[in-house]
Formats: C-alpha cells, sequence, structure tokens
C-alpha cells in the first residue's frame, strides 16, 4: 500500500530516479570521467566549457566534470554514513528514552536539548576543530550534530507504540527490555525514521559540503563539492563555470533525497494512509 | 499573563546552565593548550606556566567552571587570547552587525514565504502551487554558500546593481545609535548612508533567508490547508463572503500560528548559517568572528559566542512562546 503511494506521487518517483542515477555516477565516475580528477595542466588553467574540458577547467588546469564527477561518490558516502551514525544512535537512544521513562528519558532527553541549543555548524566545527579537519572528522561532526533529530522522532514514536497491547503481551511474556525494544518497539518506529533519514541525507550533504567550503572538510586534492566551491570562490570573476558546477550538483543531490523524502512522508503517513 | 512569562523564563536557567558545562567541557576537549595560544609559539616553560597560574588553568574542571559561571554572572567573560582585550568588548560592535543580517533575512523568508504558502494552498495543485513549492524546495536545496556566490555573480559582477562583499561602502559614515548600519542611517536622518547600508544587506539577506523561506512557504501552505478544511470556513463561505475574505480573515489568521513557532525555531538556523554567509560577504558579524576563534582556539571567545547564541535562540524562542499565548487564549490557561 505505501510502495504503492509512493511511486503514484510524481515528485517522489523522479527523487527516487534522481538518487539512482547519482549512485550510479558515484559508482561508475572513475570509468565515466574523461580524465583523473587531479591530472593538472597549467597551461589550460581557468579554461571556459570546451569540447575537451565540458565544464572548463580550474585554477590548475584540472577538468571540473570529472571533479564534479568524482565528488558525487564522496558527498554520497559521507551524506549516507554520516547519517547512518546519527540514525543508529539517536534511534537506540530515542527507543530507550520513550520505554524506559522516569530518570533514564529526562537525562537522555535533556542531553538532545543542550545539543539542539547549539547552532550545529558551530557544534560541527568545534568537533572538527577538536579532531583536526579532513574527511572522517567531518563524517563524525555530521553524525554527532543529527543525533538529537532521530532521538526525539524515535522516542516519540515508542511513546505511544509501548503503550499497544502486542508490547504489553511480549513483556507479559518474560521478554526482556532490550527484546522488547528491539523485536517490538523498534520496527514499528521505524517509518518515521526512514522518512528522517531520507531527509537527513540531504542535510547531512549540504552541512558537510559547507564545512568543505570552511576547509574543515576534505582537505586538496580530494574533489569534494564544498573544498571545489571554496577555491572556485577565489576565481569568481574570472572563471564562473568552477563554481557553477559543484553548487548545481549539491542542489541536485540533495534535492533527490528532499523529493524522495517527502514522498516516503506522504506515503508512510498513517493519518494519509487512514483516510483511503 | 506575568505568570506565565515568568514561569517560562524561570525553565530557561536550567537549559542555560547545560549549555554552558556543556560548551565548558567541549572547548576543554580541544587539544592545545591556552596558555600557549594566548603567549604565542616561542614562550618558554615558566611563561607557561605562570599564565596557566593566572588564568586559573592548573586548577580541576569542576573548580575552573565554576570561576567561570561566577565571572560570567558578574558579566566579566573574560580576555581575547588573539587581541587580549576583554571578550564582551569583541562581541559589542560585531553583534548589531548579525542581527541586522538575521533581521533582513528574516524580512526576505517572512515576505517571500508566507505569500507562497498562502497562494499555494488556496488554490492547490494549480500551476502557482506547484512552481511554489518546486521554489521552496529548491530553497531547501541549495547550498547557502553557493547561492552567495552565484547572487554575487549575477548581481555584482554582472548586472552592477548591489556591492559584492561589507556592511557600508567608505564613501559614507553613520554616527552609530544602534550599530545597525540602516536603522542608524534613518534614525540620524543620513539618507544616502542608509540606502547604501541597505545595498549592501540585500544580497546576504537572500542568501541567509532562503532556507528559512522555503521552510516558512511549507509550513505556511500546511497549515492554510489544514485552516481552510476547518467548519468556521465553511461557514464564512455559507455566509456569503469572497473567497479573499475567507482566506485571508479567516484563514490565515488561525493558519500563521503554527508559523510564528517555525520562525523562533530559525533564529538557531540564522545564527550558525550566518557563519558561513558572512564568509562570503566579509559581512562584519559574530558568525565570521566565531569561525576565526573556534580555528584560532581562543576558548574565551568561544565560549561567550556559545552562550550568546544560544541565550538569543532560547530568549527569540521565549517571545515567541508569550506570542503564541497571546494570540491562542487556550495555551495560555492551560
Amino acid at each position: 500500500m505505501a510502495a504503492r503511494r509512493f511511486w503514484r506521487n510524481g515528485n517522489a518517483r523522479v527523487g527516487l530516479g534522481m538518487i539512482i542515477f547519482f549512485a550510479l555516477i558515484a559508482i561508475f565516475a572513475g570509468q565515466i570521467a574523461p580524465q583523473g580528477p587531479d591530472q593538472e595542466d597549467l597551461l589550460d588553467r581557468l579554461k571556459p566549457p570546451s569540447a575537451q574540458h565540458w565544464i572548463g577547467t580550474d585554477e590548475l588546469g584540472r577538468d571540473v566534470f570529472a571533479r564534479v564527477l568524482l565528488g558525487a561518490r564522496i558527498s554520497m558516502t559521507v551524506g549516507l554514513v554520516a547519517v547512518s551514525g546519527s540514525l543508529v544512535i539517536g534511534a537506540l537512544l530515542g527507543i530507550t528514552a520513550g520505554y524506559a521513562g522516569s530518570r533514564v528519558e529526562s537525562m537522555i532527553m535533556r542531553l538532545m536539548d543542550v545539543m539542539l541549543a547549539f547552532p550545529s555548524i558551530i557544534l560541527a566545527i568545534g568537533i572538527v576543530a577538536m579532531r583536526g579537519p579532513g574527511l572522517n572528522n567531518t563524517i563524525l561532526a555530521v553524525s554527532v550534530v543529527n543525533i538529537p533529530v532521530y532521538a526525539r522522532v524515535a522516542r516519540g514514536s515508542t511513546l505511544a507504540i509501548k503503550e499497544f497491547e502486542y508490547v504489553t503481551a511480549a513483556r507479559a511474556m518474560g521478554a526482556r527490555p532490550w527484546r522488547v525494544l528491539l523485536r517490538s518497539i523498534l520496527p514499528n518506529a521505524a517509518a518515521p525514521l526512514v522518512v528522517q533519514a531520507t531527509l537527513g541525507v540531504a542535510t547531512a550533504i549540504l552541512d558537510a559540503a559547507g564545512l568543505g567550503f570552511l576547509g574543515l572538510g576534505a582537505q586538496p586534492p580530494t574533489p569534494e563539492w564544498g573544498a571545489m566551491l571554496a577555491d572556485a570562490y577565489k576565481y569568481l570573476l574570472t572563471a564562473f563555470w568552477a563554481a557553477l558546477a559543484p553548487g548545481v550538483a549539491i542542489g541536485a543531490v540533495v534535492l533527490s533525497f528532499n523529493l524522495a523524502g517527502d514522498g516516503l512522508h506522504d506515503a508512510l503517513d498513517p493519518r494519509l494512509l487512514a483516510g483511503r | 499573563m506575568a505568570p506565565y512569562i515568568a514561569r517560562r523564563a524561570v525553565a530557561l536557567l536550567p537549559i542555560l546552565l547545560w549549555v554552558s558545562a556543556a560548551a565548558f567541557l567541549i572547548i576543554h576537549l580541544i587539544p592545545g593548550d591556552p596558555a600557549t595560544v594566548y603567549l604565542g609559539e616561542h614562550a618558554t616553560p615558566d611563561a607557561v606556566r605562570r599564565v596557566q597560574h593566572e588564568f586559573g588553568l592548573d586548577r580541576p574542571l569542576p573548580v575552573q567552571y565554576g570561576i567561570y559561571l561566577w565571572n560570567v554572572v558578574h558579566g566579566n567573560f573574560g580576555d581575547s587570547l588573539d587581541t587580549h582585550r576583554p571578550v564582551i568588548d569583541e562581541f559589542i560592535p560585531r553583534f548589531p552587525a548579525t542581527i541586522e543580517l538575521m533581521l533582513g533575512s528574516m524580512t526576505v523568508a517572512l515576505a517571500v514565504g508566507v505569500p507562497i504558502g498562502i497562494v499555494s494552498a488556496a488554490l492547490p495543485n494549480s500551476v502557482f502551487d506547484r512552481v511554489g513549492m518546486l521554489l521552496a524546495l529548491a530553497g531547501v536545496s541549495l547550498p547557502v554558500f553557493w547561492l552567495g556566490l552565484m547572487l554575487v555573480y549575477i548581481f555584482s559582477v554582472y548586472l552592477h546593481v548591489l556591492p559584492t562583499a561589507g556592511q557600508l561602502s567608505v564613501d559614507f559614515s553613520i554616527v552609530p545609535i544602534t550599530r545597525i548600519d540602516v536603522l542608524d542611517g534613518l534614525l540620524t536622518g543620513n539618507w544616502p548612508a542608509a540606502l547604501d547600508a541597505l545595498r549592501h544587506v540585500v544580497l546576504p539577506s537572500i542568501t541567509l533567508g532562503s532556507i528559512p523561506m522555503a521552510i516558512i512557504a511549507r509550513m505556511t501552505r500546511a497549515t492554510m490547508l489544514d485552516a481552510l478544511h476547518q467548519d468556521y470556513v465553511r461557514t464564512a463561505y455559507a455566509k456569503g463572503l469572497t473567497g479573499r475574505a475567507v482566506v485571508l480573515a479567516h484563514g490565515l489568521r488561525n493558519a500563521l500560528l503554527p508559523v510564528v513557532t517555525v520562525v523562533g525555531l530559525q533564529v538557531g538556523f540564522l545564527l550558525g548559517g550566518a557563519t558561513l554567509t558572512e564568509t562570503i560577504f566579509s559581512w562584519p558579524g559574530v558568525g565570521r568572528y566565531m569561525y576565526d576563534s573556534i580555528t584560532f582556539r581562543d576558548y574565551p571567545v568561544v565560549l561567550a559566542g556559545i552562550l550568546l547564541f544560544s541565550l538569543v535562540f532560547v530568549l527569540v524562542n521565549l517571545a515567541v512562546d508569550v506570542l503564541y499565548a497571546y494570540l491562542d487564549p487556550r495555551i495560555r490557561y492551560a
């Protein structure tokens, strides 16, 4: 039913199609790219788009098209790994808080409130400053700042689900708390978490690109889109194409996850399902 | 109303206390010794030890936190390790620039987002609705720093209609009153300077306001659609009111309540997003200053900045809650 509702939504179909497209680019970037992303040609610096270089060259004469293609691999990986981290930790904290209640809940959720009170980019910059710039620390930072979002969603669902009779039945049959959490509550709390995670990949890609732009993410010569924009920024007056392409790529990938996430939200929303 | 405000204000204190403790802990986990940063790389071990003692850095962490909190309550945020000036003196000239940017962004977000939401909800599934929602989706999908670069390229480099960076051209000077240039220009009757300041704030405001605009448009549409299906709207139609009167007088007034909350929550985003926007437009605000301070490991500035950001965020949300309670009596008396 939910899959059919998702498929009937045109925007969601476009979103899913775009995600598959970018995933294929990320996988086969090495084969599609006309030349290596780090191949420099100083005689061909800041050249406009041509038959040889479809989106022109950057300040070191590298092919922007090749770098944008390879950048898809980095951005998709950062988005998916960062969200996986925050989803697993956030969901476990959230369902534990919702199920245990009282002091455990209050402790976990106050911690989440404190994390939410920090502007996320400032917290992310702080984490990267603490551990040093680089792609792995960017993933860690983006992952940590998004944990509270998943914890809140998971707790909200758990509070409703734990009152259901099948949870009471599982407890009455002597199931241990962790078994009730993982077998009875988590699968039923999954729908809103999946929606949040799909939209979360979009946010994570944007956050990581922001850190890359500030010079705290992937280090040169890694073709990360945010870092590419930071380099292109210095040559905006003479070679705007070098700034145009990575931005369009970030926007397109983020848009695809937002479209798919919105479609999933509509398809899995119990109120909409009940209305049919 | 007063007991409600007092109750909510008291509830903020523990949050601020927790934020200060968490920020203090994070800052002290960052590798690097503040005393070495203060004295420079070539400082002798003796000098470093002396400064550590002077700043209380050789004491246990909980004691350091207690002393810090005591000083903060008395308005002393410490000295910047970079400029050796009181932190508060570094923040005061920069904060109004960020407030100006936030006000500009929120104006853009509300002026564009609310009408898009209203039209989309009043004409669901129409061309307006689809284009409006696509615009909103683009708003949350485009990286703000890229949007900023492209706006600079189009309006400053290509069309030459707006300045590329800064808060005010060098040809103008404004007598500081609030330190918000546009406002000060207007208050002192210095119209050319006010106009110049306004021209400078346009592109950064569009850049920073793009995401709140998109979120406000989507929220307004959702709440308007909900409101337009209520019984009182059907009653309004039944008594012969025009579609426009029903949408604006009956639908919008009730739909805007949740939007007010979203505006409050977006303030947190604007404070964080200001870091990137201020970097692109060389805007002399606290966002860029925070970034510089974090990378320089200027701990007192970072701590004060986090506390200040959190304070603004919780105060704005308190104001939103109060406004919400004022607009919806059901909350006040609950």
